[in-house]
């Protein structure tokens, strides 16, 4: 039996393809709405970090240090396991998006927060003594400014999620590696993990390579 | 009738270092006021005291146009009475010449778009650079661009501009175009509290010089009185000190 034939068989692959497409369609919605949820999130927690009152600045302190804390392994099985003794009982899907949201929700806070603490005092001070609230101010002046810097350490972020949604295959959520390791499982062959594999370096790739050109135009960035 | 800005008892502390020791100031509507003195006398906190970029102590009191200067509903009131010019032009980095200043009379007064670019042109115009206006701060020379935050500041009709140090971040060259913007401004009888090293411009435009040491006004007169024959010592030694430098 040659290689080709166990890792890259044609036959094997194209009579399993639906089912990877279906996995990877799961995926994504998985990933892209834990983004946007996430991306919510940690605007609303680092704008309470930097302006909230004390209590609750400390508060929503100890929540982004936990999450980033847990491993999201963890707090998916806690998510998915734990909480129904509770009561509360969360689909596969809505279990990996709380958990994915929350912690990427925590990355995001500091990634927000580190943003907005760049722009210099004298901006807020400008747009006081124009007159402007908060609210437009922080709309018009100090988060268009906060974008530039945060959009290299933010696509990382987003980056780490798409591909943490793997993990979801432990709660039975047939995302694509669970589709994947499925198919291999039917057809006898490994060929399917191969092809999932590919597919997630072809999604990722032009999100990395975009993050590079970026670091290096703008010279430097953190990731996660 | 009462003074249009009145600063009765203001002290500001930051953490147990008084910076400003119970001022007393009253400046008439149309008055230019320039406030001298060493630096860390307490001249930026003082003028930044007036629109509450700076909040004082409790017991101090100031009011602009009978408003009373405090947290809440009417510092919205004073700070679109009161326009301000920083010493580093604090200009919108993303936005255009234009849009900086159109952006408070949209965002404040809801003045619709195409009106607020046919104010902020008009505003160009008077301050000598209305070619630049659809250019990047960042494209402008610093007096360049303190003209243009002169004109944002403007842009919500003010009754008082406050300015701090507004040339000293500038190359001497450009120096003299911002202060004869300045110049005209006095001249269309604007209040104006201008917090400078210019002792040309205070003794040409001002109509009171206070000389500010130690977080207290020590000397306050006509440019003559202050800057031609002060009476304290320490006025003294300051001028002395910034005319033989
Ligand atoms: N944010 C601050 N924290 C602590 N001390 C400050 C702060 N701002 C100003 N000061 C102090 O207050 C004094 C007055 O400062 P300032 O009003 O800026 O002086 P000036 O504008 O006359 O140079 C200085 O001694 C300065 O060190
Ligand atoms: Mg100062």
């Amino acid at each position: 039996m040659d290689i080709v034939d166990t890792f890259f068989n044609t036959e094997v692959l194209l009579r399993t393809w639906p089912m990877l497409m279906k996995g990877l369609w799961i995926t994504l919605q998985l990933g892209v709405l834990s983004i946007i949820a996430g991306l919510a999130l940690g605007l609303g927690l680092a704008l309470l970090r930097l302006y909230a009152a004390k209590p609750v600045q400390w508060l929503t302190r100890v929540y982004i240090d936990i999450f980033r804390s847990i491993p999201l392994l963890v707090l998916l099985i806690v998510v998915y396991y734990a909480l129904p003794f509770l009561g509360l009982r969360l689909s596969p899907f809505a279990s990996a998006m709380t958990a994915l949201t929350m912690v990427s929700g925590a990355y995001a806070a500091e990634i927000f927060r580190a943003g907005i603490q760049a722009v210099p005092n004298g901006q807020f001070e400008a747009s006081a003594a124009l007159g402007m609230n908060y609210r437009r101010t922080m709309a018009d002046v100090i988060l268009p400014q906060a974008v530039k810097i945060v959009i290299p350490p933010l696509t990382n972020n987003s980056i780490n999620v798409i591909k943490d949604t793997a993990l979801a295959s432990v709660v039975a959520m047939p995302d694509l590696l669970k589709q994947a390791t499925q198919a291999q499982a039917l057809a006898a062959n490994p060929s399917p993990l191969i092809g999932a594999a590919i597919i997630y370096v072809v999604i990722l790739w032009p999100l990395v390579a975009y993050v590079s050109r970026l670091e290096r135009r703008f010279g430097g960035g953190n990731g996660r | 009738m009462s003074s249009f800005i009145s600063i009765r008892n203001l002290r500001k502390s930051y953490g147990a270092f008084e910076a400003l020791k119970g001022i007393n100031l009253d400046i008439d509507k149309g008055e230019v006021v320039c406030v001298i003195g060493p630096s860390g006398s307490g001249k930026s906190t003082l003028i930044r005291c007036i629109n509450r970029l700076e909040d004082f102590s409790a017991g101090s009191e100031i009011r602009v146009d009978n408003i009373p200067v405090k947290a809440g509903r009417s510092l919205a009131k004073v700070r679109a009475e009161v326009g301000m010019v920083f010493q580093n032009f604090n200009l919108f980095p993303h936005l255009s010449v234009r849009e900086n200043i159109m952006l408070a009379p949209r965002r404040v007064r809801g003045t619709p778009r195409a009106e607020a670019g046919v104010l902020a042109d008009r505003l160009l115009t008077r301050v000598g650079i209305a070619e630049q206006a659809d250019k990047y701060p960042s494209q402008l020379s610093g007096g360049q661009q303190q003209r243009v935050a002169i004109a944002r500041a403007l842009a919500m009709e003010p009754q008082v501009m406050l300015f701090d140090e507004p040339t000293s971040a500038l190359d001497p060259e450009m120096v003299g175009e911002v202060l004869d913007v300045m110049r005209d401004l006095a001249s269309t009888g604007v209040t104006m509290v201008v917090v400078t090293h210019e002792m040309g411009f205070a003794s040409q435009v001002a109509d009171r010089v206070i000389f500010m040491d130690g977080g207290e006004i020590i000397e306050t007169g006509s440019p003559q009185q202050v800057l031609s024959a002060p009476q304290e010592l320490r006025t003294q030694s300051f001028l002395s000190a910034v005319l033989n430098h």
